[in-house]
Protein backbone atom coordinates (compact mmCIF):
# COMPACT_ATOMS: atom_id res chain seq x y z
CA UNK A 1 0.00 0.00 0.00
CA UNK A 2 1.18 3.50 -0.81
CA UNK A 3 0.97 5.49 1.76
CA UNK A 4 0.85 9.68 2.64
CA UNK A 5 3.71 9.23 5.14
CA UNK A 6 6.32 8.44 2.55
CA UNK A 7 5.63 11.42 0.46
CA UNK A 8 5.68 13.70 3.67
CA UNK A 9 9.09 12.13 4.24
CA UNK A 10 9.88 12.94 0.46
CA UNK A 11 8.88 16.63 1.06
CA UNK A 12 11.39 16.28 4.51
CA UNK A 13 14.06 14.96 2.69
CA UNK A 14 13.35 17.64 0.08
CA UNK A 15 13.61 20.44 2.48
CA UNK A 16 17.07 18.74 3.74
CA UNK A 17 18.84 18.62 0.50
CA UNK A 18 17.61 21.96 0.19
CA UNK A 19 19.07 23.11 3.41
CA UNK A 20 22.55 21.54 2.57
CA UNK A 21 22.49 23.84 -0.84
CA UNK A 22 21.74 26.65 0.86
CA UNK A 23 24.46 26.37 3.66
CA UNK A 24 26.50 26.13 0.68
CA UNK A 25 25.04 28.93 -1.14
CA UNK A 26 27.70 31.68 -0.54
CA UNK A 27 25.64 34.59 -2.52
CA UNK A 28 22.67 33.99 0.60
CA UNK A 29 24.20 36.89 3.85
CA UNK A 30 22.09 34.84 5.44
CA UNK A 31 22.88 30.84 4.87
CA UNK A 32 23.56 29.70 8.02
CA UNK A 33 19.76 31.04 9.58
CA UNK A 34 18.41 29.86 5.91
CA UNK A 35 19.36 26.32 6.27
CA UNK A 36 18.40 26.31 9.74
CA UNK A 37 15.09 27.12 9.21
CA UNK A 38 14.67 25.05 6.29
CA UNK A 39 16.50 21.81 7.65
CA UNK A 40 14.26 22.18 11.12
CA UNK A 41 11.49 21.87 8.86
CA UNK A 42 12.43 19.19 6.85
CA UNK A 43 13.05 17.43 10.23
CA UNK A 44 10.20 18.37 11.19
CA UNK A 45 7.79 16.68 8.54
CA UNK A 46 9.67 13.44 8.91
CA UNK A 47 9.44 13.72 12.81
CA UNK A 48 5.83 14.49 12.79
CA UNK A 49 5.10 10.88 11.01
CA UNK A 50 5.47 9.57 14.64
CA UNK A 51 3.87 12.64 16.49
CA UNK A 52 0.78 12.02 14.21
CA UNK A 53 0.66 8.49 15.05
CA UNK A 54 1.30 9.11 19.24
CA UNK A 55 4.42 7.08 19.58
CA UNK A 56 7.26 10.08 19.97
CA UNK A 57 6.48 13.06 22.34
CA UNK A 58 5.06 16.28 20.48
CA UNK A 59 6.92 18.70 22.85
CA UNK A 60 10.18 18.99 20.77
CA UNK A 61 8.64 19.21 17.11
CA UNK A 62 6.73 21.96 19.22
CA UNK A 63 9.95 23.79 20.14
CA UNK A 64 11.28 23.04 16.79
CA UNK A 65 8.13 25.14 15.79
CA UNK A 66 8.58 27.94 17.50
CA UNK A 67 12.44 27.86 16.63
CA UNK A 68 11.34 28.57 12.84
CA UNK A 69 8.95 31.15 14.18
CA UNK A 70 11.43 32.98 15.49
CA UNK A 71 14.18 32.72 12.66
CA UNK A 72 12.28 33.58 10.36
CA UNK A 73 9.93 36.18 12.27
CA UNK A 74 13.39 37.83 13.58
CA UNK A 75 14.72 37.72 9.80
CA UNK A 76 17.58 35.79 10.18
CA UNK A 77 16.41 33.73 6.92
CA UNK A 78 17.33 35.42 3.37
CA UNK A 79 17.98 33.91 -0.12
CA UNK A 80 20.80 33.80 -2.60
CA UNK A 81 21.02 35.04 -5.96
CA UNK A 82 20.48 31.50 -7.21
CA UNK A 83 21.51 30.31 -10.80
CA UNK A 84 18.74 31.33 -12.71
CA UNK A 85 18.51 31.62 -16.27
CA UNK A 86 18.37 34.65 -18.31
CA UNK A 87 14.77 35.53 -20.02
CA UNK A 88 17.31 35.00 -23.22
CA UNK A 89 17.60 31.81 -22.33
CA UNK A 90 14.53 30.75 -21.46
CA UNK A 91 12.89 32.45 -24.62
CA UNK A 92 15.58 30.74 -26.79
CA UNK A 93 14.85 27.35 -25.06
CA UNK A 94 10.74 27.81 -25.15
CA UNK A 95 11.44 28.21 -28.57
CA UNK A 96 13.76 24.75 -28.80
CA UNK A 97 11.38 22.48 -26.71
CA UNK A 98 7.95 24.53 -27.82
CA UNK A 99 4.67 22.93 -26.90
CA UNK A 100 6.69 19.46 -25.49
CA UNK A 101 7.44 21.78 -22.36
CA UNK A 102 3.77 21.26 -21.14
CA UNK A 103 4.26 17.58 -20.93
CA UNK A 104 5.84 17.10 -17.84
CA UNK A 105 4.34 20.29 -16.59
CA UNK A 106 0.35 18.81 -17.83
CA UNK A 107 1.41 14.99 -16.28
CA UNK A 108 0.83 16.16 -12.79
CA UNK A 109 -3.17 16.51 -13.27
CA UNK A 110 -3.46 14.03 -15.52
CA UNK A 111 -1.64 11.41 -13.05
CA UNK A 112 -3.64 12.76 -10.05
CA UNK A 113 -6.81 12.30 -12.03
CA UNK A 114 -6.06 8.93 -13.01
CA UNK A 115 -5.42 8.09 -9.41
CA UNK A 116 -8.42 9.49 -8.04
CA UNK A 117 -11.14 7.87 -10.68
CA UNK A 118 -8.79 4.73 -10.82
CA UNK A 119 -6.01 3.64 -9.22
CA UNK A 120 -8.14 4.00 -6.13
CA UNK A 121 -10.55 1.52 -6.78
CA UNK A 122 -7.55 -1.19 -7.44
CA UNK A 123 -6.17 -3.59 -4.41
CA UNK A 124 -3.57 -5.87 -4.62
CA UNK A 125 -3.64 -9.15 -2.15
CA UNK A 126 -7.15 -7.18 -0.28
CA UNK A 127 -5.29 -3.92 0.47
CA UNK A 128 -5.86 -1.08 -1.41
CA UNK A 129 -2.86 0.16 -3.23
CA UNK A 130 -3.29 3.60 -2.10
CA UNK A 131 -3.72 4.88 1.65
CA UNK A 132 -7.60 5.19 1.88
CA UNK A 133 -8.61 8.86 2.93
CA UNK A 134 -5.30 10.28 1.42
CA UNK A 135 -6.04 9.32 -2.43
CA UNK A 136 -5.39 12.64 -3.68
CA UNK A 137 -2.66 13.56 -1.96
CA UNK A 138 -1.11 10.75 -3.76
CA UNK A 139 -2.12 11.46 -6.81
CA UNK A 140 -0.75 15.23 -6.31
CA UNK A 141 2.91 13.47 -5.28
CA UNK A 142 3.02 10.46 -7.67
CA UNK A 143 1.93 12.89 -10.05
CA UNK A 144 5.16 15.05 -9.27
CA UNK A 145 7.53 12.12 -9.32
CA UNK A 146 6.24 10.69 -12.26
CA UNK A 147 6.70 14.34 -14.05
CA UNK A 148 10.03 14.72 -13.13
CA UNK A 149 10.95 11.51 -14.30
CA UNK A 150 8.96 12.33 -17.78
CA UNK A 151 10.78 15.76 -17.76
CA UNK A 152 14.53 14.96 -17.22
CA UNK A 153 14.41 12.03 -19.16
CA UNK A 154 13.00 14.66 -21.82
CA UNK A 155 15.24 17.61 -21.00
CA UNK A 156 17.84 15.40 -21.25
CA UNK A 157 18.89 16.38 -17.53
CA UNK A 158 21.11 13.40 -15.67
CA UNK A 159 21.35 15.54 -12.14
CA UNK A 160 18.95 15.44 -9.76
CA UNK A 161 20.73 18.58 -8.50
CA UNK A 162 19.54 20.65 -10.97
CA UNK A 163 15.69 20.30 -10.76
CA UNK A 164 16.27 20.74 -6.45
CA UNK A 165 18.03 24.18 -7.57
CA UNK A 166 15.46 25.34 -9.37
CA UNK A 167 12.90 24.50 -6.91
CA UNK A 168 15.22 25.84 -4.12
CA UNK A 169 15.18 29.05 -5.26
CA UNK A 170 10.88 28.91 -5.42
CA UNK A 171 11.16 27.80 -1.87
CA UNK A 172 13.52 31.05 -0.68
CA UNK A 173 11.18 33.08 -2.65
CA UNK A 174 8.83 32.07 -0.90
CA UNK A 175 10.29 32.25 2.66
CA UNK A 176 8.10 32.47 5.68
CA UNK A 177 4.82 32.17 3.69
CA UNK A 178 5.66 28.41 3.78
CA UNK A 179 5.33 27.47 7.22
CA UNK A 180 2.16 30.16 7.45
CA UNK A 181 -0.33 27.64 6.79
CA UNK A 182 0.75 24.98 9.17
CA UNK A 183 0.93 27.58 12.42
CA UNK A 184 -2.76 28.55 11.77
CA UNK A 185 -3.85 24.83 11.73
CA UNK A 186 -2.15 24.97 15.09
CA UNK A 187 -3.62 28.45 16.10
CA UNK A 188 -7.19 27.03 15.40
CA UNK A 189 -6.76 23.99 17.73
CA UNK A 190 -5.71 25.90 20.51
CA UNK A 191 -8.26 28.60 19.65
CA UNK A 192 -10.88 25.53 20.24
CA UNK A 193 -9.01 24.14 23.40
CA UNK A 194 -8.89 26.93 24.98
CA UNK A 195 -12.82 27.81 24.68
CA UNK A 196 -12.87 30.35 22.17
CA UNK A 197 -15.55 28.93 20.28
CA UNK A 198 -17.54 29.28 23.27
CA UNK A 199 -16.78 32.71 24.23
CA UNK A 200 -18.08 33.52 20.43
CA UNK A 201 -21.25 31.73 20.78
CA UNK A 202 -22.03 33.56 23.96
CA UNK A 203 -21.65 37.07 22.91
CA UNK A 204 -23.61 35.85 19.23
CA UNK A 205 -26.42 34.85 21.60
CA UNK A 206 -26.37 38.11 23.81
CA UNK A 207 -26.82 40.38 20.36
CA UNK A 208 -29.21 38.42 18.69
CA UNK A 209 -32.46 39.62 18.84
CA UNK A 210 -35.91 37.37 19.29
CA UNK A 211 -37.67 35.81 16.81
CA UNK A 212 -37.07 37.62 13.75
CA UNK A 213 -36.18 35.13 11.20
CA UNK A 214 -34.65 37.53 8.60
CA UNK A 215 -32.22 39.10 11.22
CA UNK A 216 -31.49 35.38 12.56
CA UNK A 217 -30.62 34.31 9.31
CA UNK A 218 -28.53 37.53 8.10
CA UNK A 219 -26.41 36.69 12.17
CA UNK A 220 -26.16 33.57 11.19
CA UNK A 221 -24.51 33.85 7.65
CA UNK A 222 -22.64 36.53 8.90
CA UNK A 223 -21.61 34.73 11.97
CA UNK A 224 -19.88 32.71 10.00
CA UNK A 225 -18.25 34.72 7.83
CA UNK A 226 -16.41 36.91 10.43
CA UNK A 227 -15.64 33.95 12.85
CA UNK A 228 -14.47 32.20 9.53
CA UNK A 229 -11.83 35.43 8.86
CA UNK A 230 -10.80 34.93 12.43
CA UNK A 231 -10.58 31.79 12.43
CA UNK A 232 -9.04 30.96 8.85
CA UNK A 233 -11.62 28.29 8.05
CA UNK A 234 -15.11 27.48 7.48
CA UNK A 235 -14.34 24.13 9.53
CA UNK A 236 -14.04 26.04 13.20
CA UNK A 237 -16.71 28.47 12.46
CA UNK A 238 -19.36 25.93 12.03
CA UNK A 239 -19.52 23.92 14.96
CA UNK A 240 -19.65 27.02 17.25
CA UNK A 241 -22.37 29.08 15.21
CA UNK A 242 -24.67 26.30 14.47
CA UNK A 243 -24.98 25.42 18.05
CA UNK A 244 -25.30 29.08 18.64
CA UNK A 245 -27.80 30.11 15.66
CA UNK A 246 -27.74 27.66 13.06
CA UNK A 247 -29.29 24.66 15.11
CA UNK A 248 -31.74 26.13 17.60
CA UNK A 249 -32.90 28.90 16.06
CA UNK A 250 -33.09 28.52 12.45
CA UNK A 251 -34.00 24.72 12.33
CA UNK A 252 -35.62 24.08 15.71
CA UNK A 253 -37.58 27.13 15.91
CA UNK A 254 -38.44 28.57 12.80
CA UNK A 255 -38.40 24.77 11.46
CA UNK A 256 -35.99 25.58 8.33
CA UNK A 257 -34.85 22.86 6.36
CA UNK A 258 -31.88 21.40 8.16
CA UNK A 259 -29.71 20.80 5.24
CA UNK A 260 -30.50 24.05 3.42
CA UNK A 261 -29.57 25.49 6.10
CA UNK A 262 -26.54 23.79 7.19
CA UNK A 263 -25.23 23.59 3.68
CA UNK A 264 -25.50 27.95 2.90
CA UNK A 265 -23.82 28.55 6.56
CA UNK A 266 -21.45 26.60 5.04
CA UNK A 267 -20.38 28.59 2.10
CA UNK A 268 -21.47 31.75 3.71
CA UNK A 269 -18.25 30.73 5.73
CA UNK A 270 -16.33 30.30 2.45
CA UNK A 271 -16.69 33.51 1.23
CA UNK A 272 -14.80 34.15 4.87
CA UNK A 273 -12.19 32.49 3.49
CA UNK A 274 -11.29 34.10 0.72
CA UNK A 275 -10.79 37.54 2.17
CA UNK A 276 -8.63 36.26 5.13
CA UNK A 277 -4.99 36.57 5.26
CA UNK A 278 -5.78 33.53 8.01
CA UNK A 279 -6.40 31.16 5.31
CA UNK A 280 -2.78 31.66 4.19
CA UNK A 281 -2.15 28.38 1.64
CA UNK A 282 -5.21 30.23 -0.38
CA UNK A 283 -4.31 33.43 -0.06
CA UNK A 284 -0.87 34.28 0.86
CA UNK A 285 0.99 31.65 -0.18
CA UNK A 286 -0.03 32.15 -3.83
CA UNK A 287 0.70 35.45 -3.54
CA UNK A 288 4.27 34.56 -2.53
CA UNK A 289 4.34 31.55 -5.54
CA UNK A 290 3.34 33.81 -8.32
CA UNK A 291 6.09 36.92 -6.89
CA UNK A 292 3.44 39.33 -6.12
CA UNK A 293 4.39 42.58 -4.24
CA UNK A 294 1.57 42.91 -2.99
CA UNK A 295 0.47 40.01 -0.37
CA UNK A 296 -2.76 40.99 -0.31
CA UNK A 297 -3.25 40.97 -4.02
CA UNK A 298 -5.28 37.77 -4.31
CA UNK A 299 -7.42 39.12 -1.16
CA UNK A 300 -8.26 42.37 -3.17
CA UNK A 301 -9.31 40.62 -6.00
CA UNK A 302 -11.53 38.42 -3.93
CA UNK A 303 -13.08 41.05 -1.96
CA UNK A 304 -15.98 41.92 -4.10
CA UNK A 305 -17.30 38.62 -5.11
CA UNK A 306 -16.56 37.24 -1.24
CA UNK A 307 -18.80 39.97 -0.27
CA UNK A 308 -21.82 39.63 -3.15
CA UNK A 309 -21.43 35.72 -2.40
CA UNK A 310 -22.45 36.60 0.93
CA UNK A 311 -25.34 38.57 -0.02
CA UNK A 312 -26.44 35.43 -2.06
CA UNK A 313 -26.42 32.98 -0.08
CA UNK A 314 -28.15 35.28 2.96
CA UNK A 315 -30.73 35.60 0.20
CA UNK A 316 -31.39 31.79 -1.42
CA UNK A 317 -31.64 31.13 2.80
CA UNK A 318 -34.04 33.19 3.10
CA UNK A 319 -36.16 32.60 0.06
CA UNK A 320 -35.79 28.71 -0.33
CA UNK A 321 -35.32 27.12 2.87
CA UNK A 322 -38.30 28.31 4.95
CA UNK B 1 -14.11 36.02 27.87
CA UNK B 2 -10.16 36.57 28.35
CA UNK B 3 -9.17 34.61 26.17
CA UNK B 4 -10.53 36.61 23.37
CA UNK B 5 -7.30 38.47 23.68
CA UNK B 6 -5.57 35.92 21.49
CA UNK B 7 -8.06 37.11 18.36
CA UNK B 8 -7.15 40.48 19.28
CA UNK B 9 -3.17 39.52 18.96
CA UNK B 10 -3.77 38.04 15.34
CA UNK B 11 -6.38 40.97 14.28
CA UNK B 12 -3.77 44.04 15.72
CA UNK B 13 -0.45 41.70 14.42
CA UNK B 14 -2.20 41.79 10.78
CA UNK B 15 -3.66 45.25 11.19
CA UNK B 16 -0.17 46.54 11.75
CA UNK B 17 1.62 44.43 9.80
CA UNK B 18 3.92 42.60 11.73
CA UNK B 19 5.45 39.59 10.89
CA UNK B 20 2.59 36.94 10.18
CA UNK B 21 4.73 34.07 11.79
CA UNK B 22 5.24 36.21 14.65
CA UNK B 23 1.97 37.32 15.20
CA UNK B 24 0.21 33.66 14.91
CA UNK B 25 3.15 32.16 17.30
CA UNK B 26 2.58 34.78 20.10
CA UNK B 27 -1.50 34.43 19.30
CA UNK B 28 -1.18 30.58 20.15
CA UNK B 29 1.10 31.12 22.99
CA UNK B 30 -1.29 33.90 24.48
CA UNK B 31 -5.09 31.99 24.32
CA UNK B 32 -2.93 28.79 25.11
CA UNK B 33 -1.93 30.29 28.57
CA UNK B 34 -4.44 32.48 29.48
CA UNK B 35 -7.10 29.47 28.33
CA UNK B 36 -5.45 27.40 30.94
CA UNK B 37 -2.84 25.35 29.37
CA UNK B 38 0.27 24.37 30.94
CA UNK B 39 3.54 25.52 28.90
CA UNK B 40 4.14 22.26 28.57
CA UNK B 41 0.82 21.75 26.71
CA UNK B 42 1.29 24.48 24.56
CA UNK B 43 4.38 23.42 22.99
CA UNK B 44 2.66 20.13 23.00
CA UNK B 45 0.08 21.62 20.93
CA UNK B 46 2.32 23.27 18.47
CA UNK B 47 3.84 19.42 17.69
CA UNK B 48 0.71 18.29 17.10
CA UNK B 49 -0.82 20.94 14.88
CA UNK B 50 2.20 21.19 12.79
CA UNK B 51 2.39 17.40 12.21
CA UNK B 52 -1.13 16.52 11.30
CA UNK B 53 -1.50 19.24 9.23
CA UNK B 54 1.45 18.91 6.81
CA UNK B 55 -0.87 17.89 3.92
CA UNK B 56 -1.02 21.69 3.62
CA UNK B 57 2.54 21.82 2.81
CA UNK B 58 2.43 18.81 0.35
CA UNK B 59 2.47 21.01 -2.91
CA UNK B 60 6.38 21.23 -2.19
CA UNK B 61 6.88 18.15 -4.17
CA UNK B 62 6.05 19.82 -7.25
CA UNK B 63 8.33 22.69 -7.01
CA UNK B 64 11.28 20.65 -8.54
CA UNK B 65 9.93 19.71 -11.71
CA UNK B 66 8.21 22.75 -12.23
CA UNK B 67 11.23 24.66 -11.30
CA UNK B 68 12.89 22.65 -13.52
CA UNK B 69 10.79 23.06 -16.70
CA UNK B 70 10.57 26.90 -15.78
CA UNK B 71 14.13 26.85 -16.26
CA UNK B 72 13.52 25.78 -19.51
CA UNK B 73 10.88 28.53 -20.85
CA UNK B 74 8.01 26.72 -19.67
CA UNK B 75 6.14 30.18 -18.24
CA UNK B 76 7.60 31.65 -21.90
CA UNK B 77 6.15 28.74 -23.76
CA UNK B 78 2.77 29.31 -21.88
CA UNK B 79 2.38 32.62 -23.22
CA UNK B 80 3.49 32.05 -26.45
CA UNK B 81 0.54 29.69 -27.38
CA UNK B 82 -2.52 31.47 -25.95
CA UNK B 83 -1.03 34.28 -28.38
CA UNK B 84 -2.17 31.93 -31.22
CA UNK B 85 -5.93 32.46 -30.39
CA UNK B 86 -7.16 35.51 -31.15
CA UNK B 87 -9.91 36.44 -29.38
CA UNK B 88 -8.84 34.87 -26.22
CA UNK B 89 -8.40 37.86 -23.74
CA UNK B 90 -6.76 37.70 -20.01
CA UNK B 91 -10.22 37.95 -18.71
CA UNK B 92 -12.03 35.08 -20.90
CA UNK B 93 -9.06 32.59 -20.13
CA UNK B 94 -9.63 33.10 -16.68
CA UNK B 95 -13.47 32.90 -16.58
CA UNK B 96 -13.01 29.76 -18.74
CA UNK B 97 -10.16 28.77 -15.98
CA UNK B 98 -12.67 29.44 -13.22
CA UNK B 99 -15.27 26.97 -14.77
CA UNK B 100 -12.71 24.36 -15.74
CA UNK B 101 -11.95 24.29 -12.00
CA UNK B 102 -15.37 24.54 -10.49
CA UNK B 103 -16.22 21.49 -12.52
CA UNK B 104 -13.16 19.56 -11.74
CA UNK B 105 -14.04 20.07 -7.64
CA UNK B 106 -17.56 19.19 -8.40
CA UNK B 107 -16.73 16.07 -9.05
CA UNK B 108 -14.25 15.67 -6.75
CA UNK B 109 -10.93 16.21 -8.67
CA UNK B 110 -9.96 18.53 -6.28
CA UNK B 111 -5.45 18.49 -6.54
CA UNK B 112 -5.94 18.13 -10.48
CA UNK B 113 -5.54 22.12 -10.15
CA UNK B 114 -3.63 24.40 -7.96
CA UNK B 115 -1.75 27.24 -7.18
CA UNK B 116 1.46 25.35 -7.55
CA UNK B 117 0.47 22.65 -9.84
CA UNK B 118 -1.17 24.81 -12.49
CA UNK B 119 -1.69 28.69 -11.62
CA UNK B 120 1.72 29.80 -11.45
CA UNK B 121 3.30 27.74 -14.71
CA UNK B 122 0.16 28.20 -16.58
CA UNK B 123 -2.74 29.99 -15.80
CA UNK B 124 -1.02 32.96 -14.50
CA UNK B 125 1.49 33.05 -17.50
CA UNK B 126 -1.08 32.14 -20.02
CA UNK B 127 -3.44 35.23 -18.74
CA UNK B 128 -0.39 37.73 -18.83
CA UNK B 129 -0.02 36.92 -22.49
CA UNK B 130 -2.99 37.28 -23.49
CA UNK B 131 -3.35 40.55 -21.99
CA UNK B 132 0.06 41.62 -23.58
CA UNK B 133 -0.74 40.53 -26.83
CA UNK B 134 -4.16 43.12 -26.90
CA UNK B 135 -2.59 45.92 -24.69
CA UNK B 136 1.75 45.76 -25.28
CA UNK B 137 3.94 45.28 -22.32
CA UNK B 138 1.99 45.70 -18.76
CA UNK B 139 3.04 48.15 -16.16
CA UNK B 140 3.75 46.48 -12.83
CA UNK B 141 0.47 47.31 -11.22
CA UNK B 142 -1.78 45.72 -14.48
CA UNK B 143 0.70 42.27 -14.38
CA UNK B 144 0.10 42.16 -10.16
CA UNK B 145 -3.88 42.50 -11.42
CA UNK B 146 -3.75 39.82 -14.04
CA UNK B 147 -1.90 37.38 -11.30
CA UNK B 148 -4.19 38.10 -8.20
CA UNK B 149 -7.10 37.54 -10.43
CA UNK B 150 -5.73 34.43 -12.00
CA UNK B 151 -5.03 33.08 -8.16
CA UNK B 152 -8.67 34.53 -7.50
CA UNK B 153 -10.22 32.29 -10.14
CA UNK B 154 -8.49 29.04 -8.57
CA UNK B 155 -9.62 30.28 -5.03
CA UNK B 156 -13.36 30.98 -5.97
CA UNK B 157 -13.60 28.12 -8.39
CA UNK B 158 -11.93 25.22 -5.99
CA UNK B 159 -14.58 26.65 -2.75
CA UNK B 160 -17.35 26.70 -4.62
CA UNK B 161 -17.43 23.59 -6.73
CA UNK B 162 -16.15 21.31 -4.31
CA UNK B 163 -19.37 21.53 -2.10
CA UNK B 164 -21.21 20.22 -5.48
CA UNK B 165 -18.80 17.12 -4.57
CA UNK B 166 -20.60 14.55 -1.80
CA UNK B 167 -17.56 13.12 -0.29
CA UNK B 168 -15.67 16.47 0.62
CA UNK B 169 -14.36 17.40 3.87
CA UNK B 170 -16.96 20.06 4.61
CA UNK B 171 -19.76 18.14 3.90
CA UNK B 172 -18.81 15.36 5.87
CA UNK B 173 -18.10 17.60 8.80
CA UNK B 174 -21.82 19.10 8.16
CA UNK B 175 -23.16 15.85 8.42
CA UNK B 176 -20.64 14.14 11.37
CA UNK B 177 -21.36 17.15 13.53
CA UNK B 178 -24.95 17.69 13.08
CA UNK B 179 -25.97 13.91 13.32
CA UNK B 180 -23.73 13.20 16.41
CA UNK B 181 -24.82 16.42 18.09
CA UNK B 182 -28.76 16.60 17.86
CA UNK B 183 -29.30 12.89 16.78
CA UNK B 184 -30.87 13.02 13.56
CA UNK B 185 -29.89 11.88 10.17
CA UNK B 186 -28.48 14.24 7.49
CA UNK B 187 -27.50 12.43 4.10
CA UNK B 188 -24.47 14.09 2.18
CA UNK B 189 -26.77 14.39 -0.75
CA UNK B 190 -29.27 16.93 0.30
CA UNK B 191 -26.45 19.23 1.43
CA UNK B 192 -24.52 19.05 -1.83
CA UNK B 193 -27.66 19.93 -3.66
CA UNK B 194 -28.34 23.00 -1.55
CA UNK B 195 -24.51 23.65 -2.46
CA UNK B 196 -25.57 23.97 -6.10
CA UNK B 197 -27.34 27.57 -6.09
CA UNK B 198 -24.58 29.16 -4.28
CA UNK B 199 -22.40 27.34 -6.81
CA UNK B 200 -23.60 28.99 -10.04
CA UNK B 201 -23.84 32.18 -8.12
CA UNK B 202 -20.30 32.30 -7.34
CA UNK B 203 -19.71 31.45 -11.38
CA UNK B 204 -21.92 34.42 -12.62
CA UNK B 205 -20.71 36.57 -10.03
CA UNK B 206 -16.95 35.97 -10.40
CA UNK B 207 -16.84 34.97 -13.97
CA UNK B 208 -18.79 38.51 -14.81
CA UNK B 209 -15.69 40.29 -12.67
CA UNK B 210 -12.96 38.27 -14.44
CA UNK B 211 -14.77 39.33 -18.02
CA UNK B 212 -14.69 42.61 -16.72
CA UNK B 213 -11.09 42.67 -15.84
CA UNK B 214 -10.13 43.25 -19.80
CA UNK B 215 -10.83 46.45 -19.38
CA UNK B 216 -9.88 47.37 -15.86
CA UNK B 217 -6.38 46.43 -17.58
CA UNK B 218 -7.02 48.42 -20.83
CA UNK B 219 -7.60 51.79 -18.22
CA UNK B 220 -4.55 51.10 -16.27
CA UNK B 221 -2.45 50.54 -19.66
CA UNK B 222 -3.91 54.13 -21.15
CA UNK B 223 -3.11 55.67 -17.19
CA UNK B 224 -0.13 54.80 -17.56
CA UNK B 225 0.82 55.41 -20.99
CA UNK B 226 -0.37 59.11 -20.19
CA UNK B 227 1.95 59.68 -16.90
CA UNK B 228 4.81 58.17 -19.33
CA UNK B 229 3.90 61.10 -21.87
CA UNK B 230 3.93 63.51 -18.95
Amino acid sequence: MIKAEWFYWLVGLIFLVMAVQMLRDRTNPKRYGTAAFWGLLGLGFVYGTWVADKSAPAEPLGAAVLAMVCLAGFGFTGRGRGTAATPEQREASAARWGGRLFVPALTIPVVALLCAVGVKRLSVGGEPVLQKGSETILGLGIGAVVALVVGMVMLREKKLSAPLHAGRSMLESMGWAMLLPQLLATLGTIFSVSGVGEQVRRITTAVLPDHSLYVAVAVYCVGMFLFTVVMGNGFAAFPVMTAAVGWPVLVVQEHGSAPAVLAIGMLAGFCGTLVTPMAANFNVVPAALLELKDQYGPIKAQLPTAVALLGCNIVIMALFAF
Amino acid sequence: MIVLLGVLVVVLGFATRRNPLLVVGAAGIVTGLLGGLSPQRVLAAFGTGFASSRAVTIFVITLPVIGLLERHGLQEQARRIVTRFAGLTAGRFLALYLLLRQIAAAVGLNNVFGHAQTVRPLAAPMAEGAAERRLGPLPEKAREKVRSFAASADNVGLFFGEDVFLAVGSILLITGFVNTTYQTHLEPLDLALWAIPTALCALAVHGWRLLRLDRTLERAVAADREEAVK
